[in-house]
């Protein structure tokens, strides 16, 4: 099928590992972080790892939106569904992502209306055709989906759609790649930088990665041939002694972004002072929130929320798993206790994260693997 | 310090543990053909009602009955929208049960009909359903012997639901089923996997797209006798991939006989609507529910036979060979990638799509 199996062609996949293969330094362990919650499910879906050198490791990042909400965030939105007459509209990997008091499925079960939408767009059409209905979407995502929420508001403001309203928990990218950086524990040789967030706010905003720490980072897109690529960007870089933000990504990524997009957002959301990260704590400055202008709109504002923060379950290390200093089948509880049917933690609901991807496509060893299929 | 492997074999006994259904209430995951739907059926259904012929678990009871061998299936059918490019609930709800009844070896004889109906639903558009029903009882060479009606209050229902309930006899000496399967066996499917679901999904209309797709519904009682009479005694079981799709048959059948599946994913047939469609969405194919396909096991060295009986069939021109039964690692399904990589298809976890049967 065109644009996708010419990204996914096993030829030129040898034909680049071989390539990555050749630049490695012998004896050299190399440790990149994919920042972005889909490359780790493309990584884990393809099988990526079977064709990269063992001393080439990738190191899953924070970039999961589903995987950093915090679990007081959840039992609000909970609490926002289970109102009277409410509609509460999310993405379908938002429904069993559980908080302190049970998911969206368990309220839809227990008799919440719950519905998954594919955009906030077909939120807003449900509010339209049920005007005795408050209709509340629940916004979640990086730079990537906020714009869409931001044209969603605007167009509610516009038509005056006065049963609809946004539960806001947008978050940014990088002063969550900023906390990776000061976290002592991990030594990364380089990042690939999250494509789809990148089409938004461009290549620019990773300047200081390179500049200031002294990391690559490339730009990456969500086909394995891409990331594979991108690797070998970030390995040419290293043999070359540079150390640059590149755009791998460029058929889709502009350098200086998506300026409307960027208007949309600025519009109708705002910074807030801090924000709490899953696994990361609070992060200043990192999330966003309905400006005062669409206060009709925000549901943080029309609805009593409890707001209370609920800590991780102990047993539970999303946190080690989201910075990249642990694997996912290193935390205590993994495919135990915590499996995609009763996730503890988040990074096993969403299919973007790591442990999710591990438990679903990459629960064997690979040299085990090998012995029963050379045959 | 605890090694990968150790973890793996901790997982793999957690998994073999009798499963407990943990919910409180039912959600739509339990009905959605994986995981949770079997945690179901394993420990609130054969914990009530366990005995010898329906713990197989097979698409079909196996009774003996004097010197004949019969076979007995039931299935429910739900759909939404109850008509839908390429058939409808009605010619669903006969070839869903005529198969069940043909991949466990059985000619399918006579069939059961119950109607759940709400109260507002027209007449004329339960005159199409029964229109197609009968139309497709005659194809498959089977009567609708008995029925039932009840009527919901307006809410209480979507429409209609239909019920069928079918018997067959095992003309053949042979017996189906998971327990056959050994290492070194053949996986084939039957057809291109997933116009059914893909073609149920956009019927909807909450997707804003559209696609030249029709369902695959269709009986296969034919088909899988072709297949029965060209590979006497080295077919080892057959089941149609409905609710869950391939990857959910390759599963049960991994888990069930012990062993491995090894698939490669360029063999798989995928229709290039239902690919785009499926990546659009973010679902794999391999999930997407077939009407009108199933999944065989053969004995290794006659998978060309297999091949060739089935290409030879109107039904099965579009077969292909997608895999290998192996020894280990017991109990998984692993897709070599066309990328080149190895990746596992699980159990689906939770309901990613609307009812699509």
């Amino acid at each position: 099928m065109r644009f996708v199996d010419e990204y996914r062609d096993g030829g030129r996949a040898r034909a680049l590992a071989a390539r990555i293969a050749a630049l490695c330094e012998p004896g050299r362990h190399y440790k990149f972080m994919e920042v972005c919650g889909g490359h780790t499910h493309t990584i884990y879906r393809h099988g990526l790892e079977d064709l990269l050198p063992r001393q080439v490791e990738l190191v899953h990042g924070p970039g999961c939106p589903v995987c950093v909400i915090p679990m007081g965030r959840i039992d609000d939105a909970v609490a926002i569904a289970r109102e009277p007459g409410v509609i509460m509209t999310s993405f379908g990997d938002l429904m069993r992502v559980p908080g302190g008091a049970g998911s969206f499925l368990d309220a839809k079960a227990r008799g919440a209306d719950v519905r998954m939408v594919y955009s906030p767009l077909d939120a807003l059409r449900i509010a339209r055709e049920n005007p005795g209905r408050r209709v509340v979407f629940m916004a979640i995502g990086f730079e990537t989906t906020a714009p869409s929420t931001a044209v969603t508001v605007l167009r509610a403001a516009a038509e005056g759609v006065a049963n609809f309203s946004v539960f806001c928990n947008h978050v940014t990218i990088i002063p969550a790649i900023k906390a990776i950086l000061d976290s002592p524990d991990l030594r990364l040789d380089g990042f690939l930088g999250p494509g789809h967030v990148s089409t938004v706010i461009g290549c620019r905003p990773y300047g200081f990665i390179a500049r200031d720490h002294g990391r690559p980072l490339v730009c990456a897109g969500f086909e394995p041939l891409d990331v594979l690529q991108s690797v070998h960007m970030l390995l040419r870089q290293l043999a070359e002694g540079r150390c640059e933000v590149e755009n791998q990504y460029a058929r889709v990524v502009p350098w200086e972004g998506n300026r409307r997009a960027l208007e949309a957002i600025g519009r109708t959301m705002e910074p807030r002072p801090h924000f709490e990260w899953r696994g990361l704590g609070f992060i200043s400055h990192s999330a966003l929130r309905l400006r005062e202008e669409y206060a009709a709109h925000d549901a943080e504002r029309i609805f009593d929320l409890p707001g209370v923060r609920v800590a991780d379950p102990k047993a539970c290390q999303c946190g080690e798993v989201l910075k990249g200093a642990i694997k996912p089948w290193e935390c205590k509880v993994f495919g135990t206790a915590c499996t995609p049917e009763t996730p503890i933690g988040t990074c096993m609901v969403s299919s973007e994260g790591a442990c999710a991807a591990y438990y679903n496509y990459g629960r064997f060893t690979r040299e085990r693997v090998r012995e029963a299929t050379r045959a | 310090m605890t090694t990968e492997q150790q973890v793996l074999d901790r997982i793999e006994r957690a998994r073999r543990r009798a499963p407990r259904v943990r919910e409180e209430h039912i959600t739509l995951a339990h009905g959605a053909g994986g995981k949770a739907t079997q945690t179901l059926v394993e420990d609130v259904f054969v914990g009530a009602f366990g005995n010898p012929a329906l713990e197989p678990l097979d698409d079909g009871a196996v009774l003996e009955l004097g010197t004949s061998r019969m076979v007995m299936t039931t299935d429910s059918y739900v759909v939404s929208p109850v008509f839908f490019p390429g058939g409808d609930i009605g010619d669903l709800a006969v070839n869903g049960t005529v198969n069940d009844l043909a991949v466990s070896g059985a000619r399918p004889l006579y069939l059961s009909a119950g109607f759940i109906l709400e109260e507002g639903f027209p007449v004329e558009d339960l005159r199409r359903v029964t229109a197609s029903m009968s139309a497709a009882a005659l194809r498959a060479g089977v009567a609708i012997v008995t029925g039932d009606t009840k009527v919901v209050q307006r809410g209480k229902g979507d429409g209609c639901y239909v019920t069928t309930t079918g018997v067959g006899v095992l003309d053949r000496p042979a017996v189906l089923g998971a327990a056959h399967v050994r290492p070194g066996d053949a996986i084939l499917v039957s057809g291109p996997v997933g116009d059914h679901g893909v073609t149920v999904m956009l019927a909807r209309g909450e997707l804003d797209l559209a696609a030249d797709l029709v369902s695959d519904t269709a009986p296969l009682h034919t088909l899988a006798a072709a297949l029965l009479d060209a590979l006497p005694g080295e077919v080892r079981m057959l089941r149609d991939a409905t609710r869950g799709g391939t990857a959910t048959v390759l599963n049960e059948v991994a888990r069930g006989a012990g062993v491995a599946m090894i698939v490669h994913e360029s063999a798989v047939p995928v229709r290039p609507a239902v690919t785009g469609a499926c990546e659009l969405l973010g679902i794999d194919p391999l999930y997407v529910a077939c009407e009108g396909r199933f999944v065989a096991f053969v004995a290794g060295d006659r998978a060309e036979t297999a091949l060739a009986a089935l290409r030879s069939h109107p039904q099965g021109q579009e077969a292909a060979l997608i895999g290998r039964v192996e020894a280990a690692p017991s109990g998984l399904v692993l897709l070599k990638t066309a990328f080149g990589g190895t990746r596992i298809i699980d159990l689906l976890v939770g309901d990613p799509l609307p009812r699509i049967c």
